[in-house]
């Protein structure tokens, strides 16, 4: 059996540098230009960490080591090369998926061989601040897997985006997780602790993270994700905790709190509180009744034609996307319309929701693929006043976001969340599918009624080429 | 390593977290959730120690399973992150 590694400076010297490494990574991330060189000190720090671990750890197979390296390297490869940029939700949903297993497989390592790990106590059974480690690690690791799992099902379109709501489900949930903290201490507590207590833990939570996700409707999704890259933070440090290393726990603290910031972001964008939108349920009533009453007002169908006259004429039009483009996959299409417009000497800057699309930072992603400048593209508070003096709002797959609504209806579920004030610019033009359907919150929204808006009535891509067309 | 010792560069690394991650800019927010979903694999250590270990045979094999799935996040992490990055153009001026 292997006796508790002594600690040699050099290794946790090793381990340092590589969370270090991973601290300069994110920081690389607050600008696009120093970005790269973030990502590659990012790989250095990883390495270091692996090569460590080799290195001062007694090997019964190296070979065996080195071919799930590269099983799981030539896979996650392949996937990374093919994967479409409007895939990236999924992506992002499966690869947490992954870590959250990872954790329990980890801590249910540890659970079978202690002695490996160096948490045995002296009375031969895991030390009591170990259980707690591992109680936490493997409950937050089963949370993470099975939530991004249904996460992943919602976003892939394997499962409808509409909540789904169980009976009584908070109490449900509530009980679950009272449970899992109680066995938690009861295992941590024992004298002679029982294996049963740790995997009814791992299978509670297991559960809860299904039972937790599934009330959550699709829009929702960028706060899910986001608080799923968290959790997958806080169980790599748990079992940082457990194996002593700086790496893991400096990783999982700055992962955590990552994901935390972006949920709050995500949350401030939509003026909801964390709170509610974990409790699910948003956009599962109403939107059926506001979408029929919509019918009876009065407004403008344009074409594809007139939406090219105008933009032509303009001095200024800001693109508002939302997800609707991702869906229609129009970024390509957008970007060439937006050259010949250019061309014609027409300023173009795109304008982006914090919440647009399904994940942090989707549409910036969608428009860099298509070959958008960075600096051509702007966040809600520097573009906002824009609007007024601009001649054409040209929104395309957006809804909520840009619904007055948010700032004149008290009643609405979406009063509050800051928007654009696209019907302050001289014209608003408005891709939409049909007139029939209403955003993700459900609720009306009065711009398409206007005077100055024009309602442009298609497919986003189709539409996008058909004005290309018309102003060649 | 003592627990205090642990819980204080968690503690501090928290808030290195918190500032940072403040700083990165909004248009990079997708390739921060990738490149922390990459480098929160660094959770394969644990499984290497796992699979290095003898004594336990279900425990090497969790291991190296967990290492196979490590593996797929970290290079898949790290690969698209670095795809998505070499998107991000200046204006051509």
């Amino acid at each position: 059996m292997h006796e508790a590694a002594p600690v040699n400076p050099f290794v946790a010297l090793a381990y340092l540098v590589a969370g270090v490494c991973f601290i300069l990574a994110l920081r690389g991330l607050s600008s696009p230009t120093t970005s790269r060189r973030g990502n590659r000190l990012g790989m250095i720090g990883m390495g270091i960490a692996i090569v460590t671990t080799l290195v001062t750890h007694e090997i019964a197979s190296l070979a065996e080591i080195l071919v799930a390296i590269v099983i799981g390297g030539v896979i996650g490869f392949v996937i990374a090369r093919r994967i479409a940029m409007t895939a990236m939700p999924q992506l992002v949903a499966a690869f947490h998926s992954l870590v959250g297993l990872a954790a329990v497989l980890v801590a249910a390592a540890a659970f079978l061989n202690p002695g490996a790990f160096g948490i045995v106590g002296a009375d031969g059974e895991i030390l009591p601040v170990s259980r707690i480690e591992m109680g936490l690690g493997v409950a937050i690791g089963a949370i993470t897997f099975s939530g991004s799992v249904i996460a992943f099902l919602k976003l892939n379109g394997n499962m409808s985006g509409k909540p789904i709501l169980l009976p009584a489900r908070h109490l449900i949930n509530l009980g679950t997780l009272a449970a899992i903290l109680a066995l938690i201490g009861l295992w941590t507590a024992a004298a002679t602790p029982d294996a049963w207590m740790f995997w009814t833990v791992t299978a509670l939570a297991f559960a809860i993270g299904f039972l937790l996700i599934i009330p959550i409707g699709g829009a929702d999704m960028p706060v899910v994700v986001s608080m799923l890259n968290s959790y997958s933070g806080w169980a790599a440090a748990a079992m940082g905790f457990t194996l002593g290393n700086t790496a893991m726990i400096v990783t999982g603290a700055l992962v955590g709190s990552s994901g935390a910031i972006l949920s709050y972001i995500m949350c401030r964008a939509m003026n909801r509180s964390f709170i509610s939108v974990i409790a699910g349920g948003f956009g599962a009533a109403g939107g059926g009744d506001a979408g029929a009453a919509a019918t009876d007002r009065p407004w403008k169908r344009g074409s594809a034609e007139d939406a090219a006259f105008l933009m032509k004429q303009a001095d200024q039009v800001i693109i508002v996307p939302g997800y609707g483009m991702a869906v229609a996959q129009a970024q390509h299409a957008l970007r060439e319309m937006a050259d010949m417009l250019k061309e014609e000497g027409v300023t173009v800057k795109y304008a982006i929701h914090p919440v647009a699309g399904r994940m942090p930072g989707h549409m910036n992603v969608l428009l860099a693929e298509a070959n958008v400048p960075y600096d051509e593209v702007f966040e809600l508070e520097d573009i906002n006043s824009e609007f007024a003096q601009t001649d054409v709002a040209f929104i395309i797959g957006a809804n909520d976001v840009v619904n007055p609504a948010a700032k004149t209806d008290k009643s609405s579920p979406i009063y509050g969340m800051p928007v654009f004030d696209v019907n302050k610019a001289k014209t608003v033009l408005f891709i939409k599918r049909s007139m029939g359907g209403v955003g993700y919150a459900g609720v009306d929204n009065d711009v398409f009624y206007q005077d100055n808006t024009m309602m442009l009535l298609a497919d986003a891509k189709k539409m996008v080429e058909e004005i290309v067309k018309n102003l060649g | 390593m003592d627990f205090i010792s642990i819980l204080s560069i968690f503690v501090l690394a928290c808030f290195v977290g918190y500032y940072v991650v403040w700083s990165v800019t909004p248009a990079l927010h997708t390739p921060l959730m990738a490149v922390t979903n990459a480098i929160s694999s660094v959770i394969i250590v644990g499984a290497l120690i796992a699979a290095a270990a003898a004594g336990s045979p279900q425990a090497k094999w969790l291991g190296l399973l967990t290492v196979v799935l490590a593996s797929v996040n970290i290079f898949g992490g790290f690969a698209v992150t670095e795809r998505m990055l070499a998107m991000y153009k200046k204006k051509e001026r």
